[in-house]
C-alpha cells in the first residue's frame, strides 16, 4: 500500500527485490545508491551476516523529486535469498508496491530461480497480492558470466506472465537503472 | 479538489493533535506514527536528530518480527515493544493492523507513565482509524488509493521526473 499523505503532501512507494539466494539483490541496491546524487538518498541500511549475506533486509530511500507538488520517494527494500529465511521475506512483502524478481543467469541456478520465483507466487499471495496484477519485472543478471542460460530459455521458464524484463550486469551497472525505471514507472501508474 | 481530501486533511490534523497530547503528558523527546509497511506516517516533537525514514523502516521490520516470534509461542501478537538504553529508550504499540505508535523518551520520564499514556492515546487513535478505514471503504472505488486526485497526468509527469533522475 503506497502511502499518500495529503497534509505533508508526500508520496511514499515500496520496491522489494526478491530472488534466490546470491542472486545479486543487494548488488542492484549498493549499485543505484552508489550513482544516485547524495540529495535524492537516504541511508542504506543492510541488516547482514558478518559474510555480507543479507539476514533480514536492505533498505534504502530513494527521492524522486515533486511530481504535481508531491514529494515523491520510492523505498527500496532486498529480501534474504536464502531458501531457510522465508519468515523473513513474507514481513518484507507487506504494503509492497512494486516487485522486481532479480535471476540469476548462471545455468546450475535455474532450479533456485524458479524455486524463488514460486516462493514469491505464494508469498505475495499470502500477503493479499497477485502476481498477474502487481507492477512486477525480471530481470536476468550476472549476463558476463560463462555458464548462463539463454535469455529465451529463462524466459520461458521464469517469466509465463510476460511481465517486462532485463538482462543485467548488477556490479558493473548494467540493466540496473533500467530495471529500477521500469518497475518504478509501472508503480506511478498505478498511483495515477 | 475533490472533498475527501480535506477529509483526509482533518483527520491528519486531529491524528497530530493527539500525538503532541501525548508527547506533553509523557514529557516525552519524540512520537512517531508509522504505517506497518515501515512508512512514516507524522511525528510530534523534536526529530532534529534522528534519521525519521530508517527509524520507520526498522521499527516495523523489528514489530513485524517480534509479531512472527510472539505466533510462535501461540500469542497473536505483542502488542507493546520496549527497547532500554543507557540514555534514551523507545516503546513501540501496535495500533489496529496497519499502523504502530514509535515513542522515543530519556530519563525526564518514565517507562510506567509512557505506557499508561500511550494506553489512552492508541484507544483515541483506534477509533479514529477506524473512522477513516470506513471512510476510504465507503468511497466510490474501495481502497482510496483509486480517489486519489492525482489526475491523470501525473503518470506521465512521474515519467519524465524518472528520467531525470537516471540520467
Amino acid at each position: 500500500m503506497s502511502l499518500i499523505n495529503y497534509s505533508s503532501r508526500e508520496i511514499n512507494c515500496k520496491v522489494v527485490y526478491y530472488g534466490c539466494g546470491l542472486c545479486g539483490k543487494t548488488t542492484n541496491i549498493k549499485y543505484i545508491y552508489s550513482k544516485v546524487a547524495p540529495d535524492a538518498k537516504g541511508k542504506l541500511i543492510s541488516l547482514a551476516t558478518e559474510l555480507d549475506r543479507t539476514l533480514f533486509f536492505d533498505f534504502m530511500p530513494l527521492d524522486l523529486g515533486s511530481i504535481k507538488g508531491f514529494k515523491t520517494r520510492f523505498h527500496l527494500y532486498t529480501v534474504p535469498g536464502q531458501v531457510f529465511y522465508n519468515a523473513s521475506r513474507k514481513l518484507i512483502l507487506k504494503g509492497v508496491d512494486g516487485v522486481v524478481f532479480v535471476a540469476d543467469s548462471q545455468v546450475e541456478r535455474l532450479d533456485a530461480n524458479m524455486e524463488s520465483i514460486a516462493n514469491l507466487q505464494e508469498n505475495l499471495a499470502e500477503n493479499g497480492f497477485n502476481i498477474e496484477t502487481i507492477p512486477f519485472v525480471i530481470q536476468y543478471n550476472k549476463r558476463d558470466l560463462p555458464n548462463i542460460a539463454s535469455v529465451d530459455e529463462m524466459r520461458a521458464q521464469l517469466n509465463k506472465w510476460g511481465v517486462p524484463d532485463f538482462e543485467a550486469v548488477a556490479h558493473q551497472g548494467y540493466g540496473v537503472f533500467e530495471t529500477l525505471k521500469e518497475v518504478a514507472k509501472k508503480v506511478l501508474k498505478n498511483l495515477g | 479538489m475533490p472533498e475527501n481530501v480535506n477529509v483526509f486533511e482533518d483527520d491528519f490534523w486531529s491524528i497530530n493533535e493527539k500525538l503532541n497530547e501525548l508527547l506533553k503528558n509523557t514529557n516525552a523527546l519524540s512520537v512517531l506514527l508509522i504505517d506497518k509497511a515501515g512508512q512514516l506516517i507524522t511525528t510530534a516533537g523534536d526529530i532534529s536528530q534522528l534519521d525519521t525514514t530508517s527509524f520507520a523502516s526498522l521499527s516495523a521490520a523489528d514489530f513485524a518480527a517480534t509479531s512472527q516470534l510472539a505466533m510462535l509461542v501461540g500469542e497473536k501478537e505483542f502488542a507493546t515493544l520496549f527497547h532500554q538504553g543507557e540514555k534514551q529508550n523507545i516503546y513501540v504499540a501496535s495500533i489496529e493492523a496497519r499502523v504502530m505508535l514509535a515513542v522515543v523518551f530519556d530519563q525526564r520520564t518514565t517507562l510506567g507513565l509512557v505506557r499508561v499514556r500511550v494506553k489512552q492515546t492508541v484507544a483515541e487513535l483506534i477509533k479514529l482509524f477506524q473512522a477513516i478505514f470506513s471512510k476510504l471503504e465507503g468511497g466510490p472505488e474501495s481502497g482510496g488509493q483509486s480517489q486519489s486526485p492525482l489526475g491523470s497526468d501525473f503518470a506521465s509527469e512521474a515519467e519524465s521526473e524518472l528520467d531525470n533522475l537516471f540520467k
